[in-house]
């Protein structure tokens, strides 16, 4: 599966875009790497949902709901209480794990198309908390101008910290990914049956999966508080939902970066097209549709199966 | 006491009309979404849009008629087959091609058209202003039932529901079309393979289904404001009564809709701040209680 030497090489260019991301703030204007910032905490909410579906096999269909819960408990803690930030900084992964595991609970019960609407519903509860419980959540206005530490208020200083974080979290993913529970995953969403039949536990296995995906989903929650000092009810709904679940299928759901190239694609034509223009969504639909007919395997599973020794290598869902 | 008495017989006939009404839309625009869902095996996002321009369509014939009872009579009319004849080009020239591929794609082109589709209708009825349409003269006002009193349109509401679903019955069960669709629903190649045009049985089951949504949106219009996010409001709520109800299954459809509208009204009487939270909840317990839907699902 994995080419010999491949692995050097790729973290070669790991190594050179990180050394490169981090020099960039002083050189390009401050909106870019606002943009940049926010391509990461998309990318890493993206990617931490395509855990589940591109590995996992599974149909999670609400992933937003525990990226709003990491984002919520972040919020409200360091609103409504004085605890030290350190640890309103892990109880927001914790939270959207914790919400990760009972909701994942019920849904490893159910396949496919009744996953995703188990877990619909499930998470449409925990928005409708947070949109209608005013005294708490602030409602529908959600809160806004979050006392986020001082240190990180300057905007090239979320960018570093935002970095970081994604970086150590993608390399976290990696690991998890590369290791026999991430094989055992990857075996699971091929074939449910046979791995039922050795004595693999799926559906411990697929909860393990879910609890370990909204921890990473609640990170990214987290980091979008720090980038944007607010919290609203639409970082539960199900659209965001849907949107991240097509980032990952436009950036190519069996590849490990795919997700990040789909998530920038989305960020840059809301940011960039938009300023043109207020129908993006529509230029977004006719891409999406043009991608479908063309390029079905994402754009990430076309560069793979593009430029591998094998042909069809991409499609054999290979993690390099 | 206090409760009991805030909580009358009254109040509780009257949401439970309101409830049934709303039931009734549901049913109208989820049995057009089972049915696509049925015969063509698409989960179709854009189903949402097709009922927002069916109201959007029935809100511009009404004023194009001057909004009298004719137009709306006119607009309840035309608008379903505005709806159709949209869904139709769209059939013909994009989803005919692409019923073989697997499911999360049909799910991501059907997203990607829903993402047109609003935005086209945000550019030809532009954004801003308040758009309601009054019901016909005959509707208006209310009536007293067992004591609650009832808008007149709602008592329409539940008289067009069931005849809405006894058509549907008709068709899938007493013309060939329908029964072809049926058969179609179970085994599609055999159907191709004894000699029929599956093709355009599926465009027919397809612009069918898109009329419904088209004739729920129309029916709707008097009741709210039409606006943008219509489509937002009601697809998830469509999908999770399909698939509580049993995919494919009209009846299903009916049932879901029911415990879906009904929850919703009496939530609102029990706990107006959560009552978004009951039809959730009902969803939750009937899929860990009956995973497959209530009734026999075609999948």
């Amino acid at each position: 599966m994995v080419k010999p030497g491949s692995s050097l090489r790729s973290f070669w260019i790991c190594a050179a875009i990180l050394v490169v991301l981090l020099f960039l703030p002083p050189v390009i204007p401050r909106f870019y790497t606002y943009i940049l910032a926010s391509i990461f905490v998309t990318s890493l909410l993206a990617m931490s949902l395509n855990m589940v579906v591109g590995y996992g096999g599974m149909f999670q269909f609400h992933h937003a709901a525990f990226y709003g819960v990491g984002a919520y408990t972040f919020g409200l803690l360091l609103t409504k209480t004085h605890l030290p930030m350190l640890v309103a900084f892990i109880a927001g992964p914790i939270a959207a794990a914790l919400a990760g595991l009972l909701i994942g609970w019920f849904c490893v019960r159910l396949i496919k198309l009744y996953f995703a609407m188990l877990q619909i519903s499930l998470g449409s509860l925990l928005w409708a908390i947070a949109f209608r419980w005013y005294s708490l959540t602030g409602g529908d206005d959600g809160m806004h101008g979050i006392p986020t530490p001082s240190f990180l208020f300057s905007s090239t200083h979320a960018y570093y910290f935002i970095l970081i974080v994604f970086s150590a979290c993608l390399f976290l993913m990696y690991l998890i990914l590369k290791s026999p529970f991430g094989m055992t995953l990857q075996a699971i969403r091929d074939n449910p049956d046979r791995c039922e039949a050795v004595g693999v536990n799926v559906r411990r296995h697929q909860l393990i999966g879910i609890i370990i995906a909204t921890f990473f989903a609640g990170v990214a929650g987290v980091l979008f508080v720090v980038l944007e000092h607010s919290v609203f009810p639409d970082l539960l709904f199900w659209i965001l939902s849907l949107e991240i679940f097509i980032m990952c299928l436009l950036g190519g759901w069996f590849t490990f970066i795919g997700p990040v190239i789909g998530a920038a694609i989305m960020v840059s034509l809301r940011t960039f097209v938009g300023i043109y223009t207020q129908y993006w969504t529509l230029i977004l639909g006719v891409l999406l549709i043009f991608l479908i007919f063309f390029l079905p395997e994402g754009i990430m599973g076309f560069i793979s199966a593009k430029f591998s020794s094998k042909p069809g290598e991409g499609i054999e869902r290979a993690v390099e | 006491m206090e409760l009991s008495q805030s909580i009358s017989f009254a109040a509780l006939g009257g949401h439970f009309f309101v409830g049934l009404s709303r039931a009734m839309i549901l049913f109208v625009v989820t049995s057009g979404l089972s049915l696509v869902l049925g015969v063509l095996r698409v989960p179709n996002i854009a189903h949402g849009s097709l009922y927002m321009i069916g109201a959007f369509a029935a809100y511009t014939i009404s004023r194009l008629f001057g909004g009298g009872s004719i137009a709306f009579w006119l607009a309840l009319v035309i608008s379903p087959f505005v709806v159709a004849a949209v869904s139709l080009v769209a059939e013909r020239l994009l989803f005919q091609h692409l019923y073989q591929r697997e499911h999360l794609m049909l799910l991501l082109f059907t997203f990607a058209l829903m993402l047109i589709l609003g935005d086209l209708v945000k550019l030809v009825w532009g954004a801003g202003e308040y758009r309601s349409i009054v019901p016909p003269h005959l509707l208006k006002g209310s009536a007293s039932i067992f004591g609650s009193s009832i808008p007149r349109y709602n008592l329409f509401l539940i008289i067009v529901g069931p005849l809405v679903a006894v058509g549907l019955w008709l068709f899938t069960n007493r013309t060939k079309m329908g029964k072809i669709a049926r058969a179609a629903a179970v085994d599609r190649e055999m159907v191709g393979a004894v000699g029929i045009n599956v093709s355009w049985v599926f465009a027919f089951a397809f612009v069918l289904g898109c009329f419904l949504a088209g004739l729920g949106g129309a029916l709707v219009a008097p009741t709210i404001s039409v606006s943008l996010g219509m489509d937002h409001d009601i697809i998830i709520e469509a999908f999770l009564i399909v698939t509580i109800g049993g995919l494919g299954n009209m009846w299903g459809a009916m049932v879901g809709s029911l415990i879906f509208g009904l929850t919703q009204s009496f939530g609102v009487l029990f706990w107006p701040q959560f009552a978004i939270v009951f039809p959730y909840t009902a969803v939750v317990i009937v899929l860990l209680w009956r995973p497959m839907g209530m009734l026999k699902s075609v999948w």
